[in-house]
């Protein structure tokens, strides 16, 4: 594989929870394909969430974690930048500016929905208003939620449902303009019709933004994705194409999590 | 056979306690209401205690707890937000959680005593600045837990999704989490605010009572629970009137602040 289509490299990479004596993750190689879905897939408690929340050092919320082996970031302009060295506060947001995040349960703020786009925005820095009005406005597009929202943007988010919410924080995090964006289990907590538009939304922003994205749900992972990484006990037990994972997985491991005999 | 007579004579005797509880608090809220609107005359509100009317009194208890507020508000959400965002799990928030928690339910009188002797004794009497101490000191506990617990309501993943957007924490705490718990605090403040403007001990001897009006916190300062009490032991029966009034209108104040708390909960939930 060509470096120069990573956007990101994880490399020996280790983890230990604070007060946990064994590590989570165990010397982790997967490499992040640029402008690709990369899909974790997994039985619960085999590190895939560990590992993506690592990968905007969102863990670093809670003190006392330990980082081992590196996470490298490849910038737009061809450096690269270990994220696990990164110690100033500063840095850390310009982190999650570049890599951004969707959680399982939405979370809108609790403020307008104008507002909630414009929060990370406010936060780098722009103030003049007809900048956020632009920037927010091609964000709700890119969320494919412009329409829905655009006579109610001063209304609270905390009003939509939860496949409008869930979108709303998609355009959130696309209004920064990250390089990555992580999805923690983005449609566990949604019905089938919003599943099936956050899925296309995700399918979208490939054009725009690498994605890794966690799920339990094998489908969505084989629909969505073009690389899959299985996780086994805080191993990365195979990784491949996601045809050739689906289709002809080398392990047994891996076969009889995918077709259902265990998980 | 048994079991229903069990069961008919614990339906009979629940039913029979809620009903004296109950009644007890009827019996309390019609005497008052009787006694209270009778005693009630246009001059109750215009007056002064000198003069046979409340005015300096409403004036006085208000000015205490409102100022006494100023001070337990800001200091108990801080210490709120310490003990739940930033001391999380360390050794000095669970000492302070429950020292907090066991100043709850210190009694009222105690903390007058204690003012007594920081505020009024080495300065050569009553005044104003004690009662507002004492009254914040009884409220600062309260304040920091409702803070404490409304914060606990707010979901980890917001404060995340904040942080995963470029934001440090403080001001993702500041913006977004005392934002999320605005309603339960703003409700817990009003509630602790009832609970102090009904206050008597801690008012007893830090800032007693003034007949006259004033907004002189360094003297004596006028108080209308401080006043029910001593109008009440006086004999003469405008004197008890005025009490009766007084206890009533107190009463209604105390019952509509508590009856906005609720219905902020309600509504906004």
């Amino acid at each position: 594989m060509a470096k120069e289509n990573l956007v990101m490299e994880i490399k020996d990479f280790s983890f230990t929870y604070a007060g946990a004596e064994k590590p989570s993750l165990k010397k982790i190689n997967l490499p992040i394909e640029e402008n690709k879905i990369t899909a974790m897939i997994g039985p619960s408690g085999c590190g895939k969430s560990t590992l993506l929340r690592a990968m905007n050092r969102i863990h670093d919320l809670y003190p006392g974690n330990k980082y081992e082996g590196k996470i490298n970031l490849y910038k737009a302009d061809g450096s690269k930048q270990n994220i696990l060295d990164i110690k100033k506060e500063n840095d850390f947001i310009k982190l999650r500016q570049e890599v951004g995040m969707i959680f399982q349960k939405p979370t809108p703020f609790p403020m307008s929905i104008f507002d909630n786009v414009a929060y990370g925005l406010r936060l780098s820095g722009i103030k003049n208003r007809s900048e956020l009005e632009g920037r927010v406005e091609k964000a709700l597009k890119g969320a494919a939620i412009l329409d829905e929202t655009k006579d109610r943007l001063k209304e609270s988010a905390l009003g939509m449902s939860g496949g409008q919410q869930q979108r709303l924080c998609i355009a959130r995090a696309v209004a920064l303009k990250p390089r990555v964006l992580l999805f923690d289990e983005p449609t566990s907590a949604l019905d089938p019709f919003s599943t099936g538009a956050i899925e296309e939304l995700i399918a979208e922003l490939k054009e725009e933004v690498s994605v890794v994205i966690v799920t339990h749900n094998m489908q969505q992972a084989s629909r969505l994705s073009d690389y899959t990484a299985f996780m086994y006990l805080g191993d990365l037990a195979e990784y491949d194409k996601t045809e050739k994972i689906f289709l002809n997985p080398t392990q047994k491991l891996t076969e009889d999590y995918i077709t259902g005999r265990f998980g | 056979m048994n079991r229903l007579l069990l069961n008919k004579i614990i339906l009979i005797l629940s039913t029979l306690s809620a009903v004296i509880g109950i009644g007890f608090l009827f019996w309390i809220l019609a005497t008052l209401s009787y006694k209270g609107i009778t005693s009630i005359h246009w001059s109750t509100f215009t007056h002064d205690l000198v003069k046979g009317g409340i005015r300096n009194l409403l004036v006085g208890q208000f000015t205490m707890a409102i100022l006494a507020s100023a001070l337990a508000v800001p200091v108990g959400m801080m210490a709120g937000i310490y003990l739940r965002e930033y001391g999380h799990g360390s050794k000095l928030a669970s000492v302070i959680r429950n020292l907090s928690d066991v100043m709850m339910s210190a009694p009222s009188i105690v903390i007058g005593v204690f003012v007594f002797a920081l505020l009024v004794d080495p300065f050569g009497g009553y005044n104003g600045y004690a009662g507002i101490v004492a009254l914040s000191i009884m409220m600062i506990p309260i304040i920091i837990s409702t803070t404490d617990n409304m914060l606990a309501l707010v979901p980890k993943e917001l404060r995340e999704a904040g942080i995963a957007l470029g934001g440090s924490k403080h001001k993702i705490i500041l913006q977004i989490v005392v934002k999320a718990a605005k309603v339960g605090i703003t409700t817990g403040v009003l509630l602790s605010f009832a609970r102090i403007i009904g206050e008597t001990a801690p008012l007893l001897f830090t800032s007693a009572n003034n007949q006259f009006f004033t907004m002189d916190l360094t003297g004596q300062f006028p108080s209308l629970t401080v006043s029910i009490y001593n109008l009440a032991t006086y004999p003469d029966e405008a004197s008890r009137e005025l009490a009766w009034a007084a206890s009533f209108i107190l009463t209604m104040i105390v019952l509509c602040i508590n009856l906005i708390g609720r219905y902020a909960i309600r509504n906004k939930k």
